[in-house]
């Protein structure tokens, strides 16, 4: 029994006035190196009040300190005090999906993304994980970041086989793990079409009010490039010079998130020379995940002498799509969509870039359609990113609770702004046996611009076998 | 720890594990330390044991293991209290009520809800809303607080001021008695026969046992609520407009009052737009029947105007209502924003010192060059008074710590108390006896050991000198007075 305490017994008067540590370099011996350990500075302006508590999706389904953002960044400041790093700590800060629920909803204003970032980045060059582990991470990263090899996981499963990768997958079970979200898209394939490459230069249709290149992104590009396509579209009504520069590859949002710092940064370097070449005044993203690692490329690269302005600068030009296309306003004629909306706010843009308002804007800005709103809105669907491929009993649960709160709002269409919610309410939503259409809220916007139907949208998923 | 202490918590651990799943029973040190604090961080033990149970049921049998074995236990909401109340016991177990959240029942009829004591204060409102109704206490952590702190400290908020503290909402519980039996204190009908020991529990800071089912009152939702936000040059016409608001015979639902320092770090936080250049601000809340709050409006409008007001901003929509409140709501935690560390003070004068005490805590600040931001509950005089200081900085601790008590002593001196709504805890015990006569505590304790013979239920806390049962209390030379008197016995 380790009933330890390092305070003395607390003897019935005054308590020990402590300092939290003496923040300065990690404690020998404790969880965090001296390279880019968690901000001691940015700890400290926790004040434990724990308002962040009830926004957070694992509290919200296991209701313990650990597993909350205020545990989470008291079990950094043990990791610094000179606590070890062990199964128990990292398991915990695993379990974080990312959401940034918690800094929405801090009054201090603690970066809690920023920490997290920092510890994960550690984790991964300093904790020993278990070999099934190390190769289903492993794996992930061999897939998801390439556009092409993801694109290969689009096709029946069978695809696979031809890469060679399907005995090493099967013993992971990633298979299993990826199969329902696989057979979700699957449903939604009729609609996706063929990927279609977009052209590297699309001209403003009428008078030119901005010009701005345009990130393909890895799961976007393969699942979802009628999204793309779209975005290109609705950039072009609007006035916009679209460059879609080749070869620009993923922007590094998954590494970033599970903590693959040099991966990382090499995907963001590539990402700065890119858009740098492509001479542009915004760069539109439409995945709220790469946007917002995006728009943080400055404290990525800040370490490198050679990239850190440039980071800077790009990271400034940096835009959803809805930021722009709101900044813009509207010139091209919307035409009218009897549809009722549910409009679901992706963390990483809701929470990590704080865009709520913009897409609510324009949605409502087509006639006929009416917008509705998603109970527990702050709460994450259990998607982000590759976490519901590394936890799905958790990601599940989020995602059932999510799809109940959809469906509740009894709208027709799902509106969404990132693939990663798409995947995983598409897959929650098919379970629940409640047919629903999804899109993202520029496919949206191009249906009511180009005069389609609402009823191509409305197409929706069918409960997968 | 003694080994016979150790063996007391392996026991326990050992009953847990019976009756939890693993993930539920903590005894990894690192994830043990998570819970060594409360809202209020500077004083830090860390459990032997925590364990999170999910049913009455397991709470009593690990309530009744610790009886068993003399380990003491501590519950635990949602750890925000402010007095390190759910402090945790080295050598005992640490009871959490965060996964006992269910809401049992909300009804209109008989305008109640029955609630587990995990249940969030916030989620109580929003689960009667859709009935017409709501739950009135609304203290400014309510979106996170669990009913059991609230029941435990006896919580109170804004609104307190027209519709009371938690004690006047809370009609039955169900109560795990520190020997591990589950008894139900109060009744569906209002006023239950015999002693009101319903009462004692509330406000126990968990004392006396761990609340496992509450039932509350629901109030109805006002037909009108207006909401005003003040600008004032200083809290003294702040102050004087409360009185003369409260003499008029009006009862606003809240008047809640800030000065220029708290009101610059909830803009920090929030954005809430308050009147630029003001020394105070009030938040006057106005509810009920339509055309009472109208008159009740243009009442407090001009009583506002003839003390000095520069700015009356009435909200226009619920948006806007809600971004008022924003700010004062999210005050205390804002203040991080302004200053690296800071103590949360709460004391209660009589609303007519205002003025006197605030020139004081004014002078305290000047001459100790300690920032003090206040906000308060102006309608019933309930301060608090947040001690700024930077623990990186030598004696910085030390110096607010002496203010902040310097502030209670002033609230004692003004005929008024050393604690409002965040409780006695650790913190305050020391400050029991510039209340109370060793008389006053002696029968406290009385009370005390009625429920917990043993002393295992969050000793150490509201009392100044932790004393066993059997102990014949204090410097007095024979028997205690009630003893005496043959109103109590010594068990
Ligand atoms: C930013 C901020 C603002 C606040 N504003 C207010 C305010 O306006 N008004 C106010 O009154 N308070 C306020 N508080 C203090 C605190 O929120 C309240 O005291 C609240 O009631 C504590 O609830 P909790 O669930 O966090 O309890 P905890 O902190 O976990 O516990 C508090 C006490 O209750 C006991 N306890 C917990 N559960 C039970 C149970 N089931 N049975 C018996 N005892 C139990 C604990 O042992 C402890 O003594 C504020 C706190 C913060 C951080
Ligand atoms: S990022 Fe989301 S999951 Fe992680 S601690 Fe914050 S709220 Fe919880
Ligand atoms: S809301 Fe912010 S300050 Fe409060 S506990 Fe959470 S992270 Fe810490």
């Amino acid at each position: 029994m380790d009933g330890h305490t390092d305070t003395p017994a607390y003897d019935g008067h005054l308590g020990e006035t402590g300092s939290i540590v003496d923040l300065g370099l990690p404690a020998p011996g404790g969880a965090f190196d001296e390279h880019h350990p968690p901000d001691a500075a940015l700890i400290g302006d926790c004040v434990h009040c724990g308002f962040c508590l009830p926004t957070c999706p694992t509290y919200v389904l296991w209701g313990e300190e650990m597993d909350s953002p205020r545990g989470r960044i008291y079990l950094m400041k043990e990791g610094l005090e000179g606590e070890p790093l062990s199964d128990a700590m990292v398991s915990h800060w695993d379990a974080c999906l990312g959401c940034m629920s918690c800094v929405t909803a801090c009054p201090s204003g603690v970066q809690y993304d920023t920490l997290i970032e920092q510890t994960r980045a550690q984790v991964e060059r300093r904790h020993h994980r278990s070999a099934a582990d190390r190769a289903l991470r492993g794996l992930i990263f061999s897939i998801f970041p390439h556009p092409r090899r993801l694109r290969l996981l689009r096709g029946p499963l069978r695809g696979l086989q031809r890469t060679g990768l399907d005995r090493a997958l099967r013993r992971t079970g990633l298979l299993e793990r990826l199969s329902p979200q696989l057979a979700a898209m699957e449903s939604l394939a009729p609609r996706l079409g063929r990927p279609m490459p977009l052209p590297e230069h699309i001209r403003a249709s009428g008078e030119r009010r901005a010009v701005v290149g345009m990130l393909t992104g890895c799961v976007q590009g393969a699942f979802f490039p009628g999204v793309n396509a779209a975005t290109a579209r609705v950039l072009q009504a609007e006035g916009c010079d679209v460059f879609v520069p080749p070869g620009q590859g993923c922007c590094g949002a998954l590494s970033v998130h599970n903590g693959r710092e040099a991966e990382a940064q090499r995907y963001a370097r590539r990402i700065v020379d890119t858009f740098e070449a492509a001479g542009v005044e915004r760069l539109v993203v439409n995945a709220a995940g790469c946007g917002s690692t995006m728009k943080d490329y400055a404290r990525l690269l800040a370490d490198d002498p050679a990239y850190a302005d440039r980071a800077r600068t790009l990271a400034e030009k940096v835009r959803d799509v809805a930021e722009v296309l709101d900044e813009l306003g509207p010139v091209a004629v919307r035409h009218p969509l009897e549809v009722s909306v549910a409009y679901h706010d992706a963390c990483h843009l809701a929470h990590a870039q704080g865009v709520r308002a913009q897409p609510r804007r324009l949605l409502a800005g087509i006639p006929g359609l009416e917008l509705r709103e998603i109970a527990e809105p702050e709460l994450c669907c259990g998607s982000a990113g590759i976490y519901n491929i590394l936890n799905p009993e958790p990601a599940r649960e989020l995602g059932d609770r999510k799809a109940a709160n959809i469906v509740a709002t009894g709208a027709e269409l799902l509106v969404t702004a990132n693939p990663g919610c798409l995947m995983q309410v598409a897959s929650a939503i098919a379970r629940s046996g409640r047919p629903m259409g999804m899109a993202h809220t520029v496919e949206v916007l191009d249906a009511s611009i180009r005069g389609v139907p609402a009823d191509s949208l409305r197409e929706g998923t069918r409960p997968s076998a | 720890m003694t080994s016979t202490d150790r063996a007391g918590i392996a026991a326990v651990a050992r009953r847990a594990a019976e009756l939890l799943p693993d993930a539920d029973v903590i005894t990894d040190r690192a994830r043990l330390r998570t819970y060594e604090c409360d809202g209020l961080t500077h004083y830090r033990v860390t459990p032997a044991l925590v364990v999170v149970p999910e049913t009455a049921t397991q709470l009593a049998a690990i309530v009744a293991a610790c009886a068993e074995h003399g380990v003491p236990f501590v519950a635990r909401g949602s750890g925000t209290g402010l007095s390190g109340g759910a402090l945790p016991h080295a050598d005992g177990v640490l009871v959490v009520t965060s996964r006992m959240r269910a809401i049992r029942e909300v009804r209109r009829e008989d305008q109640r809800a029955v609630v587990e004591p995990g249940v969030i204060n916030l989620d109580v409102t929003r689960a009667a809303t859709p009935l017409g109704y709501y739950y009135a206490p609304d203290p400014s952590s309510q979106q996170v607080c669990s009913i059991g702190g609230n029941l435990a400290e006896n919580s109170g908020g804004a609104h307190c001021l027209k519709y009371g503290f938690t004690a006047n909402h809370v009609l039955a519980a169900d109560l795990v008695t520190p020997d591990g039996d589950l008894v139900t204190l109060g009744g569906a009908a209002p006023d239950s026969p015999g002693y009101d020991l319903l009462g004692a529990v509330i406000g126990s800071e968990g004392t006396l046992g761990i609340a496992t089912s509450v039932t509350l009152r629901l109030t109805r939702l006002p037909e009108e609520v207006r909401t005003v936000l003040v600008g004032f040059e200083s809290t003294d016409q702040a102050g004087a407009a409360t009185s003369a608001i409260i003499a008029a015979g009006v009862l606003p639902a809240a008047i809640e009052m800030m000065d220029a320092l708290a009101i610059e770090a909830a803009e920090a936080a929030v954005q809430c737009n308050y009147p630029a250049g003001a020394g105070a601000v009030l938040v006057i809340e106005l509810d009920g029947a339509a055309d009472e709050v109208a008159q009740e409006y243009d009442e407090v409008e001009r009583l506002c105007r003839d003390h000095g007001a520069f700015e009356q901003r009435l909200a226009t929509d619920p948006a806007d209502r809600a971004l008022i409140w924003k700010g004062r709501k999210s005050a205390f935690a804002a203040v991080g924003r302004i200053s690296p560390d800071y103590i949360v003070q709460d004391g209660v004068i009589p609303r007519t010192a205002l003025p006197e005490v605030l020139h004081a805590i004014a002078e305290l600040s000047s001459s100790s060059g300690v920032r003090v931001a206040n906000v308060f509950h102006a309608g019933d005089g309930n301060l608090h008074p947040l001690v700024l200081f930077d623990d990186a900085v030598e004696g910085a601790g030390a110096a607010a710590e002496e203010v902040s008590g310097a502030i209670l002593d002033l609230c004692i001196q003004h005929g008024g108390s050393i604690t409002g709504e965040h409780g006695v805890g650790v913190d305050k015990s020391a400050y029991m006896p510039r209340m109370y006569s060793e008389e006053d505590l002696d029968t406290m304790q009385l009370v005390r050991c009625a429920f917990d013979p043993h002393g295992i239920s969050n000793p150490g806390k509201v009392f100044p000198t932790p004393r066993l049962c059997g102990e014949v209390p204090g410097r007095h030379k024979g028997p205690h007075p009630l003893q005496e008197a043959g109103l109590a016995e010594v068990f």
